[in-house]
């Protein structure tokens, strides 16, 4: 078990944890109307250039260029790091890096002068080591769209080994036109608000963010990530599960024989495509979860893609911390077949254990469980 | 008691089986053709294979010699095994190809294409084929590490229910190969013991 000891999202709807969460809370979304690169209308979840640049500059005080993910990367882990109180540059603290495409949008800027290393995640990932002066090499996690977890998972394993005493895990990715063409090819792009779990549901938003969390032992006080696994579909590299296997055998794996009722909820991935949501209630309802309220994040946030597994977890921690099952917002008509109980209002709970699922390409299925100890 | 069951390593040059050079003759110069010629010889009988980007490819082939030489049984579901792959360059052999469908005078992304721009896909690709259900994870590094490879492979021992990991080196990137890929087990009497030394000398040869 590993205890969160500070959180840190920079998303639109704010650059602090507390921030964003207020915003979940009242039901505000971050998705605004956008373009794709071909001009084509589309839903983002639009970092401001301008706002991330300042806030950057005014808490990192670079000495020298930096890209916008780094500059996300940098300001979540700083504030992040801040808060914790922790030595990031002792040798026993460890970083993790959770992101897919990085400075991907660098492969369509040939003459950005950064150098021919900027491109890779691991430099990535020692940019965000150096910064804090650490002398551990940093890990890059890159699991597609279950990153976010596989690096807690890293993390837990982490501390729980006595590599580390503290661990920063900052996920981050942007809408580069690389990734926006992408999605937008595969046709999985709602042009308006994602609605994820609804009968109308149409697809997802892109979403841009960064988002830290330090983790320390537990001490059996506040939260702790208790356990977390990872299972494959073996199905497709792009298309889920019919029967949720990974996410079945995951969920299965990291909830032993946990009595299904003490769960408060369940943050799901919820991407809003036809096929993910169908598939999480599969899987949802073959590990006994059919009765657990279920939201999705991602109609505030959309798929924050790297930074999702981070940010999401943050997000139901602070509701778990608060007693509290959020609604899933954009969500009106039942739209899975066999049911799931999708939570449509805010609600108070006494239970202790939450869940986080998140599913990718490559047939990747991720699932964490958190407790409170109070 | 770990030990490594068997190991496969692909190169520009070379293609080895458990210390052993296959007898594999090119026709063609180092590049992306020598992976379908390292597919022929082998005779997988896997079509999918075409559509795979050179990093799957690579990852794909590597394994597949391991998974045979252990006779693995593909067609039985099985969650006891896991699939840990790094590397150094993510995908960007294939971000590169992705990149070019999406240059602004000539726009028509691709989602063939697109779908590899991801380096976990080759640990999907190993799993579809040989019926694997347990962790798949993949680690992106400067360069290969031992230390940190055994590091990967115990966590995934850590996953309750992992008996064996496919663990692997998968760099493909401009035409280059660098592959290595291991079956460790966690409890054999065959093979060659887990350690960084072995590790080391495999990779090296």
């Amino acid at each position: 078990m590993i205890k969160p000891l500070a959180y840190n999202i920079v998303s639109s709807l704010g650059f602090s944890a507390q921030d964003n969460y207020a915003a979940v809370r009242r039901g505000q979304s971050g998705i605004v109307p956008w373009l794709d690169p071909a001009g084509t209308p589309i839903a983002l979840s639009h970092l401001d250039r301008e706002k991330l640049q300042d806030a950057f500059e005014k808490q990192c005080k670079p000495s020298q260029k930096y890209t916008e993910p780094e500059q996300a990367m940098l300001l979540s882990a700083s504030l992040a790091v801040a808060e914790a109180g922790i030595n990031p540059a002792s040798v026993r603290t460890g970083f993790v890096l959770s992101s897919t495409k990085g400075n991907i949008e660098l492969l369509g800027i040939p003459d950005h002068g950064l150098g021919t290393e900027r491109i890779h995640l691991w430099h990535t990932a020692g940019l965000l080591a150096a910064h804090f002066n650490n002398p551990n090499l940093p890990l890059t996690v890159t699991n597609a769209c279950i990153s976010g977890a596989a690096a807690q998972i890293a993390a837990l394993k982490m501390l729980e080994n006595g590599l580390y005493d503290h661990v920063v895990v900052t996920g981050v990715d942007m809408a580069s036109d690389f990734i926006v063409a992408g999605f937008q090819s595969f046709k999985s792009l709602d042009p308006e608000r994602c609605r994820p779990f609804d009968a109308r549901r149409k697809g997802l938003n892109i979403g841009e963010a960064a988002a830290t969390i330090v983790f320390g032992k537990a001490d059996g006080k506040g939260i702790s990530l208790t356990r977390g696994n990872v299972r494959n579909d073996a199905n497709h590299i792009s298309g889920p599960s019919r029967t949720g296997e990974g996410l079945f055998r995951a969920l299965s794996r990291t909830l032993e024989d946990l009595p299904r009722d003490e769960i408060a909820f369940i943050c799901a991935h919820g991407t809003a495509t036809s096929f993910n949501d169908q598939m999480e209630a599969i899987a949802f309802t073959r590990a006994g979860l059919q009765h657990t309220p279920v939201f999705s994040l991602k109609a505030h946030f959309g798929h924050t893609m790297g930074a999702a597994g981070v940010l999401e977890s943050i997000i139901s921690m602070k509701a778990l911390e608060d007693g509290i099952i959020l609604p899933s917002l954009g969500y009106e008509e039942p739209g899975i077949e066999g049911g799931l109980n999708i939570s449509t209002a805010t609600v108070h709970t006494n239970k202790r254990y939450i869940i986080k699922t998140l599913s990718g390409f490559g047939g990747c299925n991720a699932a964490l469980l958190y407790q409170t100890h109070s | 008691m770990k030990k490594i069951t068997a190991y496969s390593r692909i190169t520009d040059s070379l293609v080895i089986l458990n210390g052993k050079p296959c007898e594999i003759t090119f026709s063609c110069e180092p590049g992306p053709g020598r992976l379908a010629e390292i597919y022929r010889f082998l005779e997988s009988g896997y079509p999918k294979f075409f559509k795979m980007d050179n990093l799957s490819k690579a990852g794909f082939l590597a394994s597949e010699m391991v998974l045979r030489s252990l006779h693995y049984d593909m067609e039985s579901p099985d969650e006891s095994t896991a699939v840990v792959f790094a590397n150094r360059s993510s995908s960007l052999d294939n971000d590169k190809r992705f990149q070019e469908t999406i240059s602004r005078e000539d726009y028509f992304p691709s989602p063939a294409v697109f779908v590899y721009t991801l380096p976990n896909i080759v640990t999907g690709e190993v799993a579809i084929r040989n019926k694997i259900l347990g962790e798949t994870s993949f680690f992106i590094l400067e360069s290969f590490d031992a230390e940190k490879m055994m590091i990967f492979v115990d966590w995934a021992f850590a996953s309750a229910g992992t008996r064996r990991v496919l663990c692997g080196w998968t760099e493909y990137l401009d035409g280059h190969c660098d592959v290595l890929v291991m079956m460790v087990e966690k409890e054999s009497d065959q093979g060659v013991d887990y350690n960084k030394q072995n590790i080391n000398n495999i990779y090296i040869t």
